[in-house]
């Protein structure tokens, strides 16, 4: 008996080692370990047997049945291994393939760039104003300290509304209306709102005035008739040249880099004095001099300067005791700047194809 | 304005700077360098990797092989008749040279020259611009054979040596140059190219710059020595001056030289003129030049005789008025011009002479009758050289000449100049004001360079008529008031230090200093604003690179914020997050491109338009998308918006700008790939889809849609309008088929939505959430057969009121029709959630299902579906 068993055991595993797939292991399992399996053959005929050789024969069969059980396990795995292995061979990719994209929104890339600058400067205190686009003359120019005929107006030029002459209002010649050719009419509106409350001591001002802006131009790749603006203003008791030095040294590092150098370059704006340009080293070449900075090594980025005594004083500030710094920036400019954008009507030409790459 | 730094030199010793450090201290002050041209001096080479500073150009001349030579002898070539070969000493020795100069070519065959002539002489391996080639384009020069004889070297035109574009004829230079002198040490120069801001116009002129430098930097001002001998009878006793407006002529100043010779100025100076930019025409116009560009007192030259002979027998007499109404005059560009009771005319007692300040007349020009064509005095010429009309039938040559300079209301120049196209070297200079000092200065100048050019004899005295001097500004500066502005501390005798350097008279007196403009200044005010105008000039000369930055030490303002840009920016985020591509355009339209959607015709209209089709300000911000979607119909997805103004004219006043927003969705709804084929096209429901996310982003819980009535636009039937807490804010649906053939899109159906964002930015938000319960939901089907005129809406309201708060979501999942289910019926089927503070048991959830299948068979006679 107990040779039958050897036997059992021999045959079970020689057919076990060539098993190589689930069914013939499921057959296998059926054929050696199933019930009527020539082994629990074994096990059901033990009744059968002497009182001697009872245990000796139960304990050899189950000793076979752990092996085989044993054997079967490995096996079951082994297969299980290599039929993952299999399928994972089959289900290979072409992982060249191209993505499955999500049609996505995004805001334009001159709003993205409003909000870069303005979130700099919210940080620094700046809170936005908004104002209208449509202006008076007074409010665009003479408040903003250019006198009628004044050579700086040139450096403006303007798209003019026409009055109907059928409002019965008058000539507006001393004062026509006209497309706003920079925000800095938002800079009287605010000083004013701020000082009718108190006008014996208007509160500091420290603002951020972004929008549209137009000027008589001829659409062309250098040139537009509309283009967006950030101005800040600061007012208040004991603001200096060297404090819109710091400001905007601070606020073009945050821009443009901490390691960006700037430099501070006399001006003329009407609306401030002294006055000064901001340009940063290059960030196209680092200052090596290249065709973004026409190999001078700086980019012109802001306009500043302490504001002009007559703005503080059409504002209802007392230029005697309040002092300010005004400063000015195009969106778009520093745009094509950084993007190295040549033609300036991508912005409003609104082609998916620029407005995607944002 | 063009500055040549030898110019430059000739007023402040500047010998240990580099023409970039001039430059870059001329930048910082306000007076940016654009560009720096090299005409013979060495230039700053940069290494690899180096920084530039300017942008750059010209050429450097090499000390060695070009040098100042002189032509011994012009003998004819051999095998050539328009070239000669020159017998040429450069400082060592002879050389034959070959040249097809044709302004020595009449010297030809001559024999030795009585008077060698001296040249620029390149030598065998020099580096300079081909004078035949187009544009420039450095050369070596190499040795060759032209015409069987051996050339290695040449004698240089202007272009060849980067001086002018002048290729025609080779440098003939003064006589006294000194032969074998590297040309770089003799006439080697840079030019700066200076932006002149409008408040620097007092520096369009090599004084300003070189005052300016001289206060930049510390050293001295060189200031011209103005003197001169006179002779013969007094200008004063031949010459009377009337002013008739003095607001308009605050000054005019005359001076008389006789017995000139018209001939070429010496060549240095016209080399500094051409550099400058202006062209040299003959010693007495280049002398007006000359004394221009150096002091900035822009003058006129008369020929004398000519006004002796109008005037006849009487005493000359110059009067400045004002032209009468379509007056004319010849001006020496030989243009008639027709001029206005503006204009402001120089005349005598026959009539007029001169445009004041803008162009002289032709009739009393200095005439020069050695040229068959005169040439403007360095007026730009816009169109074509060729000049209409000129004068040439004067027999002689101008000998004698009057030379005027005066001062000129800046305002009426400029409008005079633009009124007749009129820019020029004069008229830049006077619409910007020229202080009237510089009158006087500038006429005896001139007189000073004349004398010495064209060996004339100054008559004794001027006519000098000053009826409007203007006021000397006088400042009081404190310490205070400096560190109060540029917020650094100087003591009143280092302003006073910074000061003067630029020529301001500074006297302390009780700890404050007095400072008064100096006569060349027209920019300086009193007060308040003259302060502001002082310490900006105690800033730049102090420099700007010398203050110390600091951050604000002043009180915070008062927190505001600005809610309603606040509010459009998360507009845009939410707008955004649904998928939508954000465009900016442009706000001027016309009213024919808004007439496609829109019925307004009442526009803000634009006075001076740049085309028709930008004419007004849009009133319809939809046009503005609509026209940007159709721009963009080639794209395979369209689904944009804009947020923006539109603008409603405003009797008597400015225009209304109310924030609108519109959206365009049109083309394929998902993208099309490799595995997704024809994809399905946007229609009404992905625009209701994404107005209801946007509308529940701004927490508006109260929104109706209903459908849109008398909107032209839209479909009539795929249109609808939006209710937000029971006020219409917006529309949307798809384009009306008439609407949409007047755009140029594809299949697609065009979807589109405008919004009132004036209105709907006063609704009440609600931010309340519901909330979110422990227990287990359950979820179950419900589908009901109703008539086709039974709204969807109905039966979820239905649902929903009868479900109570049990029910929390109610979903349409499918709409199904068929025969089968009965003609002019529908299936809807809803995917119901129940939801309690607790679990429900299958009993519960059942009896509120049979409560609303029993609700809608009573009242909208559903049934069922099995």
């Amino acid at each position: 008996m107990l040779d039958k068993l050897k036997e059992i055991e021999k045959a079970a595993l020689e057919s076990l080692a060539v098993v190589s797939d689930q069914s013939a292991l499921d057959a296998w399992r059926v054929a050696n370990v199933g019930r009527s399996s020539p082994l629990m053959q074994v096990f059901a005929g033990l009744g059968k047997l002497s009182k001697e050789e009872k245990p000796v024969v139960g304990a050899a069969a189950n000793q076979v049945k752990i092996v085989l059980e044993a054997a079967l396990e490995e096996k079951s795995q082994a297969v299980k291994n290599a039929m993952l292995a299999k399928s994972l061979a089959e289900e290979k990719l072409d992982v060249t393939l191209p993505g499955r994209e999500v049609n996505i929104g995004r805001l334009h890339p001159s709003t993205q760039q409003l909000r870069r600058v303005l979130s700099i400067l919210a940080e620094m205190g700046f809170q936005v104003y908004t104002s209208r686009e449509v202006e008076s003359d007074e409010m665009n120019f003479q408040m903003l300290n250019f006198a009628p005929h004044h050579p700086a107006r040139e450096m403006q030029d303007s798209f003019y509304i026409d009055v109907d002459p059928s409002a019965g209002s008058g000539s507006r010649e001393d004062n026509p209306i006209l497309m706003r050719t920079h925000t800095s009419p938002g800079q009287i509106r605010a000083m004013r709102e701020a000082s009718a409350n108190n006008p014996q001591n208007p509160p500091p001002i420290r603002i951020a005035l972004p929008g549209m802006c137009y000027r008589y131009e001829q659409i062309t790749a250098r040139s537009e008739i509309q283009f967006n603006q950030v101005e800040g203003l600061a007012v208040g008791e004991g603001i200096t040249f060297a404090d819109l030095k710091g400001t905007l040294t601070d606020f073009a590092r945050r821009m443009f880099g901490h390691d960006a150098r700037v430099r501070f370059r006399a001006s003329y704006f009407p609306f401030t004095e002294p006055s000064a340009e901001v340009d940063v080293e290059c960030f196209v070449c680092g200052g090596k001099g290249c065709q973004v900075c026409k190999n001078s090594g700086w980019l012109e980025i802001l306009g500043s300067g302490m504001v002009h005594p007559n703005v503080l004083q059409n504002g209802g500030y007392d230029p005697k005791r309040y002092t300010g710094f005004a400063f000015g920036m195009g969106t778009e400019r520093q745009l094509m700047l950084r993007n190295k954008i040549t033609d300036i009507r991508y912005f409003w030409g609104n082609d998916v194809r620029f407005l995607d790459q944002f | 304005m063009k500055l040549p730094i030898s110019w430059l030199k000739d007023f402040i010793d500047l010998d240990d700077w580099t023409v970039e450090d001039i430059a870059r201290k001329l930048t910082l002050a306000g007076l940016e360098v654009d560009e720096i041209l090299y005409a013979g001096l060495d230039m700053p080479t940069y290494k690899e990797g180096e920084k530039h500073e300017f942008k750059t150009n010209g050429i450097a001349w090499n000390k060695e092989k070009i040098v100042v030579a002189e032509i011994r002898e012009v003998k004819a070539h051999p095998n050539a008749d328009k070239l000669t070969l020159l017998d040429l000493f450069d400082g060592l020795q002879e050389q034959v040279v070959l040249t097809g100069a044709p302004n020595i070519f009449h010297l030809k065959g001559t024999g030795r020259l009585e008077k060698p002539i001296k040249v620029a002489y390149a030598k065998e391996g020099a580096v300079i611009y081909d004078g035949h080639a187009d544009g420039l384009v450095l050369t070596t020069l190499k040795r060759a054979k032209i015409r069987g004889v051996d050339s290695y070297s040449m004698v240089c035109s202007e272009k060849e040596l980067g001086i002018t574009d002048e290729s025609d004829g080779i440098i003939i230079l003064d006589d006294d140059a000194p032969v074998g002198m590297p040309l770089a040490d003799y006439i080697g120069d840079a030019v700066l190219d200076i932006s002149i801001l409008p408040n620097m116009a007092r520096n369009a002129n090599v004084i300003g710059i070189a005052r300016e430098l001289a206060a930049l930097t510390g050293h001295k001002l060189k200031q011209p020595r103005i003197e001169f001998e006179t002779s013969g009878r007094s200008v004063e006793d031949l010459v009377s001056i009337e002013i008739t407006n003095s607001e308009l002529n605050p000054r005019f100043v005359v001076g008389l030289i006789r017995n000139i010779q018209i001939k070429p100025s010496p060549y240095q100076v016209q080399r500094r003129l051409k550099l400058a930019g202006i062209r040299a025409i003959n010693n007495i116009v280049d002398a007006t030049n000359y004394a221009m560009i150096e002091l900035g007192e822009p003058l006129h030259a008369f020929d004398y005789d000519v006004l002796k002979e109008r005037a006849g027998e009487k005493k000359i007499k110059i009067i400045t008025r004002t032209a009468k109404e379509g007056e004319k005059l010849m001006t020496l560009d030989g243009v008639e011009r027709k001029l206005t009771s503006m204009n402001v005319l120089v005349c005598d007692e026959k009539g007029s002479l001169s445009l004041a300040g803008v162009m002289g007349g032709s009739e009393s020009e200095v005439y020069d009758a050695s040229r068959e064509v005169l040439d403007a005095k360095g007026i730009e010429i816009k169109s074509g050289e060729i000049q209409q009309g000129k004068i040439t039938a004067r027999g002689n040559s101008t000998v004698n000449v009057l030379l005027e300079g005066a001062a000129w209301n800046f305002i009426n120049i400029r409008r005079t100049a633009k009124q007749h196209n009129l820019p020029s070297e004069a008229s830049f200079r006077f619409s910007r004001g020229v202080h009237p000092a510089l009158a006087e200065t500038g006429v005896r100048r001139g007189l000073q360079y004349m004398a010495a050019w064209a060996n004339g004899t100054i008559a004794p005295g001027l006519v000098d008529e000053y009826p409007l001097k203007p006021k000397d500004s006088v400042v009081g500066v404190t310490s205070k008031d400096v560190k109060r502005l540029l917020g650094i501390d100087l003591t009143l005798e280092q302003i006073a230090g910074l000061l003067s350097r630029l020529e301001f008279k500074c006297e302390i007196t009780n700890n404050q200093l007095q400072v008064t403009a100096p006569p060349h200044r027209m920019d300086i005010d009193e007060g308040v604003v003259g302060l502001a105008d002082v310490l900006e000039e105690v800033a730049r000369s102090f420099g700007f690179e010398n203050i110390p930055t600091t951050t604000m030490a002043d009180a915070l303002p008062p927190q505001i914020g600005n809610p309603i840009y606040e509010w459009e920016e998360r507009l845009r985020d939410l707008l955004v997050a649904i998928g939508l591509q954000e465009v900016v355009t442009y706000r001027m339209t016309s009213p024919e491109r808004e007439a496609r959607i829109s019925a307004n015709e009442n526009h803000v209209r634009i006075a001076n338009p740049i085309a028709p089709e930008r004419s007004v300000l849009r009133r319809s911000l939809l046009t503005s998308v609509l026209e940007v979607a159709e721009k963009n119909a080639k794209a395979e997805s369209i689904a944009m918006f804009e947020v923006g103004s539109v603008f409603e004219p405003v009797k008597n006043d400015l225009p209304n700008e109310p924030r609108k927003l519109a959206i365009v969705l049109t083309g394929a709804r998902i993208g099309s790939a490799w595995d997704v084929k024809n994809p399905p096209a946007f229609d009404f429901f992905d625009m209701k889809g994404r107005v209801g996310l946007l509308l529940a982003g701004l927490r508006f819980a109260d929104i109706v849609y209903a459908e849109a009535g008398g909107t032209s636009h839209l479909h009539p039937g795929k249109s609808a309008e939006v209710k937000v807490n029971g006020e219409v804010v917006g529309v949307f649906g798809e384009l009306h088929p008439l609407a949409k053939e007047k755009f140029e899109f594809g299949d697609s159906p065009v979807i589109v939505a405008e919004f009132d964002l004036e209105k709907l930015r006063t609704l009440k938000p609600s931010f309340g959430i519901k909330p979110v319960s422990e227990f287990p939901p359950m979820y179950e089907d419900i589908a009901v057969i109703v008539d086709e005129s039974v709204a969807a809406s109905a039966i979820e309201a239905l649902i929903r009121q009868t479900g109570g708060k049990t029910v929390t979501n109610v979903r349409l999942f499918d709409v199904y029709r068929d025969e089968k289910i009965g003609t002019g019926k529908k299936s809807l089927a809803y995917s119901l959630t129940y939801q309690a503070e607790k679990t429900l048991t299958d009993a519960e959830a059942a009896a509120i299902r049979n409560k609303i299948v029993k609700r809608l068979e009573n009242t909208v006679g559903a049934k069922l579906r099995g």
